[in-house]
């Protein structure tokens, strides 16, 4: 079976900036592979290209069987990145954010409401305004979307950051879930115990660079 | 792409009835221009009745491009750009969407100053038809130009300065075309506007279709 990501010497640049100088990583469909790294690594750049958002300057790289030196457009509609911004408009409620987000993306906007209720953004916080919660609620919020919307490949940065305790849980959770459905997860945190558990691999990342080779998590 | 557009059309003007922004910031803003415009060249309505059609205008002018700002800074925060890109939204569908949206707020606001000129400057709104035409041909043109180049700014720090800088010289036919049109109208000759109306229309066919094949590319790019 084709594995979900491939990269081999992967290079990203923004302008003459190296964002990643060299990545190499092989991701199975239905694994969850932590990637980690001091800041400045590289792991949200490599996220982002695993998105088709970066494009890609050398190397390889296939995502779901696309090559994103021929084509990263392709890519975008079946994957979910969890970033450090929530993708969400601050004026529209919790459900239209939702709403508008599975439109967009060609899927029923029904499915908006077992995902807002597994995040707890039922009720009154369903019709609030989404200027109007905590980074917490916004971050559940972002993560109803991407529940929602359950890609092929889930591309999470930083997940757990502003949640609480609870939440956190949910999340691990929710990524086990994904998991079990044979969706592939990158997964970058620095909440090292907690990302460990929920890994099948690990992936370090130093200077733009992968270091050593994958470990797989015992 | 028509439900693309129909799509961010809905909801850039919903969040435009939330905000609030056109409303409450920028139909005051014209407002303003014109009041001013009316103070610095004096209460003699024999100066200020000739003078309207481009006052008008250049007032619409400078609102489109407040309002063309706020469309592309509600896709900046909080990263929903990199959200466009990944929803596998059709580019032209945004682009209609978008321009759509400012369409119908910049038309609003033309309503709304049409009575400011006529009360302020004694403007008589004869020709109804031509004004009407010119109105709706000119705002096509200078929205979809506005986000053309909002596209092209918005991925820059320097967006706020660089958006008037580009977007003012290119909509400068519109200027003069829409204020011709409704010169002729408001003169009570509004046959004579029809040139001018076919210009107006053809940069308006012209920038539309620019828009729907250029703005993906900038969406990547910019």
């Amino acid at each position: 079976m084709a594995p979900a990501v491939r990269l081999r010497e992967a290079v990203a640049l923004s302008g003459r900036f190296p964002l990643l100088a060299g990545v190499s990583l092989e991701v199975a469909a239905g694994e969850v592979a932590l990637v980690r790294g001091p800041n400045g690594a590289g792991k949200t750049s490599l996220l982002r290209l695993c998105a088709g958002l970066v494009p890609l300057h050398s190397g390889e790289a296939v995502v779901l069987g696309h090559d994103l030196a021929r084509d990263r457009w392709a890519v975008r509609r079946r994957v979910g990145l969890l970033g450090h911004h929530g993708f969400l408009y601050d004026e529209l409620t919790v459900e239209e954010n939702l709403r508008y987000s599975l439109r967009a993306a060609g899927i029923e906007p029904s499915a908006a409401i077992p995902a807002a209720a597994r995040l707890g953004l039922v009720g009154r916080l369903g019709a609030t305004q989404v200027g109007r919660l905590s980074a917490g609620q916004r971050r559940r919020t972002a993560l109803a979307v991407l529940v929602a919307r359950d890609p092929e490949l889930w591309l999470l940065d930083e997940p757990h950051a502003g949640l609480d305790q609870e939440a956190r849980d949910l999340l691990d959770g929710l990524v086990l879930d994904a998991r079990a459905r044979g969706r592939t997860i990158l997964l970058c945190s620095h909440e090292h115990e907690r990302a460990v558990a929920l890994s099948d691999r690990v992936v370090d990342l130093a200077g733009g660079r992968s270091v050593g080779e994958p470990a797989h998590v015992a | 792409m028509w439900h693309d557009a129909l799509l961010v059309a809905g909801k850039d003007l919903r969040i435009e009835l939330r905000s609030r922004v056109a409303l409450n910031q920028v139909v005051p803003f014209a407002a303003a221009v014109i009041l001013l415009f009316g103070l610095a060249l004096g209460p003699d309505r024999s100066v200020l009745a000739p003078a309207a059609a481009g006052l008008f205008w250049i007032a619409v002018l400078l609102s489109c491009v407040l309002a063309t700002q706020r469309s592309f800074s509600l896709e900046v925060a909080d990263g929903t750009r990199d959200s466009l890109r990944l929803s596998g939204l059709d580019p032209a569908g945004i682009f209609l969407g978008k321009t759509a949206a400012v369409i119908v707020q910049l038309l609003v606001l033309e309503a709304v100053l049409s009575v400011g000129v006529a009360i302020l400057y004694g403007a008589r709104l004869g020709g109804g038809a031509v004004l009407v035409a010119a109105c709706l041909a000119a705002t096509v043109g200078l929205a979809s130009v506005g986000i053309v180049y909002g596209a092209v700014a918005s991925g820059l720090r320097v967006r706020e300065t660089l958006l008037p800088l580009l977007f003012l010289p290119v909509a400068a036919p519109v200027l003069l075309g829409a204020t011709k049109a409704w010169d002729e109208a408001l003169s009570g000759s509004p046959s004579g506007g029809l040139g001018w109306l076919s210009l107006l229309a053809a940069f308006a066919v012209v920038y539309v279709a620019i828009g729907v094949v250029v703005f993906g590319p900038l969406l990547e790019d910019s």
